[in-house]
């Protein structure tokens, strides 16, 4: 599925300082039923976020109106648990297009780039700085650079670099996938086949 | 062909590898593709969008499982939007020419039960699902892991994904084990020392006597939960009890086929003199029946101690008081003699027939605790049989007990076997997330063990004080 390029991200940002956010928070698994990728964002935090009755839960960050913005900053071990695809899906089609944090599980961060979520991780230290921004002035704006690979605190100038291979980068600063670039060596993949023994 | 110093797990990723790209990822060779309800649809309509087909339909096995009732599966499935995604299941793998393994079928069952059990998963082998628990197969030395949904449509459409090669730690638990400590006390063990984030980044090796030693039910187990310490995967290197334990499965090679591939496993454990990212050591003998107190299967102890401190647990203080909160527990609580409303023993973890041998090893003469529900759940059909041959579904039906329908049933409660909000659940499953079970559910993850010494007694128990000489 194709998804929007990625450069430079300018945006407040959604403070969530809790470790090990695993997937069954970001969607739990009774939202998985859907056949098609249609909004799951309905769906997103759903048990921290609603009441059993639905009503919105008052002090969880996603319900406060004073925090915005299309990056979500999360506590260290963000995305651990379930391979579900759709804890992705739900953050992207909530509306966030980066996710911050001190340490990622590993499938998530392959989900996330592979619809077009840019995982950012940066130092303890960084994350920290982060939080007390936010804290300080819910408005603060980080700037998120894919090109420069870094992100900025634009309040106060602080900044930190950030790791991406460089063919990842490339896909996502042009909106393409895995899919396309497998597609283009599948005569290198068919004679592959060929010698495996299984 | 073996580099000397190689490693099992180089040796089958590089043997794998298609193309290598500078500063990206590797393009992978997939050899077993599994797919289910829940994660394949969405990547069988991006086919569809992109007017692709499946490149090697005969790879990729279909069954269903995740949200499949445990009673009654002779009937319609009740809730539409699951009969949905397993006509969907169904639709496709017959539009593809997939195998397909669906409700009713004698085959059915957990994914990561049925490959192994008909000889699908096999050493050397690359394999992946859209399911984390993928991981369950690398007990065979092969290089198995979970994948999402557009990786799914990537390998329907090329046989390949695309991934950086992981770091490789070793772990090794040497010695010998206590009486009534199983493979599932040894994986929350070193989770428990690792933390559920310990081996993010690695594919671990498991090595070592207690290993060796190890059945290959066992080696699943230990393999299943690789993914709970943040790894990967996790794999043990093919011996004899693997070999044995393959031979004479449907989908197994036979005759000259076998000896050739047979010949080809025996060159793949770790050679003297590999090195390894990371390793540890561990004593089977320190090891104690586990169970978990938290809300990530890293917060796990000995059933005789105490629930730590916060200053001891590592983390934040924060997440350590909101995760003791959700469970309803304090700082240096005693575990044993915690009450139990619920008991689940199922899954890919534990739903194979040694768990249910295990199981039935206590609550033999014995009888379900007054207030305690219990969920047994076979992880397929073949396993539910095995039950009623050997004689335990008589031991579970006398001591008050009832046998489901295979599924994945309340590990992730996708179907109606949801613990209710507030109630504890000791569970043989993989993960005690928050909710995991059902809304506001209290998961304690242990053993077939101490699932039944709760079961009979209604409160945690240490199984070794219930144990015949
Ligand atoms: S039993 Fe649980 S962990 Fe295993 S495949 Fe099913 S849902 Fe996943």
């Amino acid at each position: 599925m194709a998804y929007d390029k990625f450069s430079v991200l300018t945006s407040s940002a959604v403070p969530m300082p809790i470790e090990n956010v695993d997937t069954d928070q970001i969607i739990p698994a009774r939202f998985l039923k859907a056949t098609e990728r249609k909004g799951f964002g309905d769906n997103l935090f759903r048990d921290w976020r609603f009441n059993a009755d639905n009503t919105p839960k008052r002090d969880f960050v996603l319900n406060n109106p004073i925090y915005t913005g299309k990056i979500l900053v999360g506590g260290r071990n963000f995305g651990s648990g379930s391979s579900r695809e759709h804890a992705a899906w739900a953050i992207y089609d909530y509306g966030f297009r980066c996710v911050v944090s001190s340490f990622f599980a590993d499938i998530f961060k392959n989900n996330s780039l592979n619809i077009g979520i840019l995982p950012v991780q940066v130092s303890e230290a960084f994350l920290d700085k982060i939080f007390r921004a936010i804290e300080a002035d819910p408005a603060t704006q980080l700037e998120v650079n894919l090109p420069a690979q870094t992100i900025t605190i634009k309040t106060t100038g602080d900044h930190e670099s950030f790791e991406i291979n460089t063919y990842k980068k490339h896909n996502l600063t042009n909106g393409f996938d895995d899919i396309d670039y497998l597609q283009a060596m599948k005569s290198e993949i068919k004679e592959f086949a060929g010698k495996s023994i299984y | 062909m073996s580099k000397s110093g190689a490693t099992l797990f180089d040796k089958v990723w590089d043997s794998h590898v298609v193309r290598k790209i500078a500063d990206g990822p590797d393009v992978l060779f997939i050899d077993r593709h599994f797919i289910h309800e829940v994660t394949s649809p969405v990547a069988f309509l991006g086919l569809e969008g992109r007017h692709l087909s499946v490149l090697f339909p005969e790879k990729t096995f279909a069954t269903a499982d995740h949200n499949t009732p445990t009673i009654n599966q002779h009937l319609p499935v009740q809730d539409p939007l699951s009969a949905n995604q397993l006509k969907a299941l169904e639709v496709n793998a017959a539009k593809y020419g997939i195998s397909h393994w669906g409700l009713g079928n004698p085959k059915n069952g957990i994914v990561h039960v049925v490959g192994p059990e008909n000889g699908i998963t096999l050493p050397g082998m690359t394999i992946v699902c859209g399911d984390s628990h993928t991981s369950t197969h690398g007990a065979f030395g092969a290089i198995a892991f979970g994948i999402g949904t557009s990786e799914v449509e990537m390998v329907l459409s090329s046989q390949c994904i695309m991934q950086p090669k992981p770091k490789k730690m070793r772990i090794n638990v040497d010695g010998k084990l206590g009486r009534g400590i199983t493979p599932k006390d040894v994986v929350l063990y070193i989770i428990s020392k690792l933390t559920a984030a310990g081996a993010t980044g690695y594919f671990v090796e498991f090595a070592g006597e207690v290993f060796e030693k190890m059945s290959m039910e066992g080696r699943m187990t230990v393999c299943n939960m690789s993914i709970e310490m943040g790894a990967r995967g996790g794999m043990i290197a093919p011996d004899e009890t693997t070999f044995s334990y393959i031979k004479g499965r449907e989908k197994a090679p036979k005759g000259a086929e076998w000896d050739k591939k047979l010949a080809y496993w025996k060159t793949l454990p770790t050679e003297q003199g590999a090195t390894f990212d990371k390793e540890y050591h561990f004593s089977g003998a320190d090891i104690e029946p586990m169970i978990t107190y938290g809300t990530n299967p890293g917060m796990g102890i000995g059933i005789t101690q105490h629930i730590p401190l916060a200053a001891g647990a590592g983390g934040s203080k924060s997440s350590y008081e909101k995760s003791l909160g959700y469970m309803g527990f304090h700082e240096n609580d005693a575990m044993l003699g915690k009450k139990v409303d619920y008991v689940f023993v199922g899954s890919c973890t534990n739903g194979r027939i040694e768990d249910f041998r295990a199981f039935a090893s206590i609550v033999k003469d014995r009888h379900v605790a007054p207030g305690v529900t219990a969920w047994i759940v076979p992880g397929s059909h073949i396993v539910e049989q095995q039950i009623k041959d050997e004689g335990i579904l008589d031991i579970l039906v006398a001591a008050g007990f009832q046998l489901r329908q295979p599924g994945c049933s309340a590990c992730l409660a996708m179907n109606d076997d949801k613990i209710p909000a507030g109630k504890y659940a000791v569970s043989t499953s993989n993960r005690n997330f928050e909710g995991r079970q059902g809304p506001g559910a209290r998961t304690l993850l242990a053993s077939p063990l101490v699932a039944a010494a709760a079961a009979v007694t209604g409160v945690v128990t240490d199984p070794r004080t219930l144990l015949a000489e």
